[in-house]
């Protein structure tokens, strides 16, 4: 869910672009989610702010039912992913067509960040004073 | 007292129009796009995101490109927004350990687990302005290492050894001032609300003041780390947590000085500051403030510092408070200035009868 949740619509909807019937149980709905953080990162939570998060409820013809929640304001987005978290209870072949690319994707934005950030660790040294 | 007034419909019509033709400026000049404000302006994105307290790129930068690069009254058009929009729920806290970090450095520690990361930073560049930025070109690719894996906390560290005052964890609901007006005493964690949402300019100023001797605070930059978090919430219908996007922070954690008190031995202390996006002037004025205001647990001296007032520093940091407060004074007060109008002339007549009288 997470992965659906963090894909970009565009490519989501590249990958599933024609959604089965479906009954709209909830939404799609947009609000808001405040984010906690905790004191000195790890002591008692605070309220950070808020993030904008669209939610989404459906139900296949075959009884089967899909939430999601997705980052952002986009309610196909939402919907989208509601109806692919439905399928996936009954049919696996959407993890190797939608979910792993969207997966491999994430990995190499990820890697590819991590790896410039890698390049700029420094070694300092610190200057010993009064040295002749 | 601003009494209502009406009319002026067709002026004000006409303002507005005058108004969007300003905002697109010269036509024969590409119109903006919110991707290239989103991308490219990301900073601005950021601190409009921090202090309108709503994390939505697209929306800040949508707000940026409608107040002409404003970025109060950009903040302004997000805390509207938000206003709008029902509460679906709260995040678990974040996990900021487990950030995805893309910088990280030390002041306390040359050389630490994980490294000095330095990440895509002001820091060490010239100042100079880089005419070559005028001619559109293609940035090059930036290189790439060994990736940069999970870094350890720096305040982990001394704590191992007791040398930093411990950070107890709680799940403990936080008060929050978007749900009920702020009320003092505010608990630290009203603070750190207040102070994530407040302006950057003012809380800069607030630690600057305690850094030159206004309250002092004597802070190291124990780390501050910028990456991506993952952000997760209870789902009721699920009956678990699942994650429902991602965010980038920036977290500031500083180490100060502390000589110890009738109830607690020597030892370090600490600030806090996070804030969305990539914003580290803001984290970093942020944990001096957080630490400036905390002397009262800390048995620390009041020395009158606006740094230490609580009410001085949250009644004043929210800048939509700030700007709404000053700017209606340029609204119509016919009415009160007529009245004051009264009173003086009727003052300057007593007095000079009365001056005419002495003689």
């Amino acid at each position: 869910m997470g992965l659906l949740a963090r894909a970009d619509a565009t490519r989501l909807a590249a990958l599933f672009p024609d959604l089965p019937e479906h009954a709209l149980l909830r939404g799609p709905e947009t609000g808001a989610v405040m984010v906690r953080g905790r004191q000195g990162g790890t002591g008692a939570p605070f309220n950070l702010g808020e993030m904008s998060v669209t939610r989404c409820s459906v139900q296949l013809a075959s009884g089967a039912v899909g939430h999601a929640h997705v980052q952002g304001r986009d309610k196909a987005h939402a919907r989208r992913a509601a109806v692919i978290d439905a399928l996936l209870q009954g049919d696996d072949s959407l993890r190797a067509t939608v979910l792993k690319p969207l997966a491999e994707a994430e990995a190499a934005r990820r890697q590819a960040r991590a790896a410039k950030a890698g390049a700029t660790k420094v070694e300092f040294f610190t200057m010993v004073r009064g040295e002749d | 007292m601003y009494v209502a007034v009406k009319g002026g419909e067709r002026a004000i019509d006409n303002a507005h129009a005058f108004l969007a033709e300003e905002r697109r400026g010269d036509p024969s000049v590409p119109e903006l796009s919110l991707a290239q404000i989103r991308e490219q302006m990301a900073l601005a994105v950021n601190r409009v995101m921090a202090e309108g307290s709503l994390y939505d790129p697209d929306l800040a930068a949508l707000a940026i490109k409608q107040a002409r690069g404003d970025l109060i009254e950009a903040i302004f058009l997000i805390r509207a927004y938000r206003t709008t929009l029902p509460r679906l729920g709260h995040s678990r806290p974040i996990d900021t350990g487990a950030m995805a970090a893309v910088r990280r450095v030390s002041a306390t520690y040359k050389d630490l687990p994980g490294g000095q990361v330095l990440g895509p930073t002001f820091d060490y560049t010239h100042r100079l302005i880089d005419f070559a930025l005028a001619a559109e070109g293609e940035a090059p690719e930036a290189p790439k290492a060994q990736p940069l894996g999970p870094v350890p906390r720096v305040t982990g560290f001394l704590d191992r050894e007791g040398l930093i005052e411990a950070e107890p964890a709680s799940d403990a609901t936080p008060r929050d001032l978007t749900r009920e007006p702020m009320e003092l005493p505010a608990d630290r964690a009203l603070r750190l609300q207040a102070l994530a949402r407040g302006d950057e300019g003012f809380v800069l100023s607030l630690a600057y003041s305690s850094q030159r001797g206004y309250g002092r605070t004597h802070p190291f930059v124990g780390e501050l780390r910028i990456g991506e978090v993952a952000v997760e919430m209870d789902i009721p219908e699920l009956g678990f947590a699942v994650e429902i996007g991602e965010i980038t922070v920036t977290e500031c954690e500083t180490v100060n000085q502390f000589m110890g008190s009738k109830t607690q031995p020597p030892q370090f202390t600490r600030g806090y500051g996070l804030v969305f996006g990539q914003s580290e002037r803001k984290a970093i004025s942020m944990s001096l403030v957080d630490r400036a205001l905390r002397w009262e647990e800390l048995g620390e001296e009041n020395t009158g510092a606006p740094v230490q007032d609580a009410e001085f520093v949250l009644m004043h940091s929210d800048n939509i408070q700030a700007t709404g407060f000053l700017e209606h004074i340029k609204l119509p007060h016919y009415v009160d200035f007529q009245s004051e109008l009264e009173l003086v002339r009727k003052m300057r007549r007593e007095a000079m009868a009365g001056r005419e009288a002495a003689e």
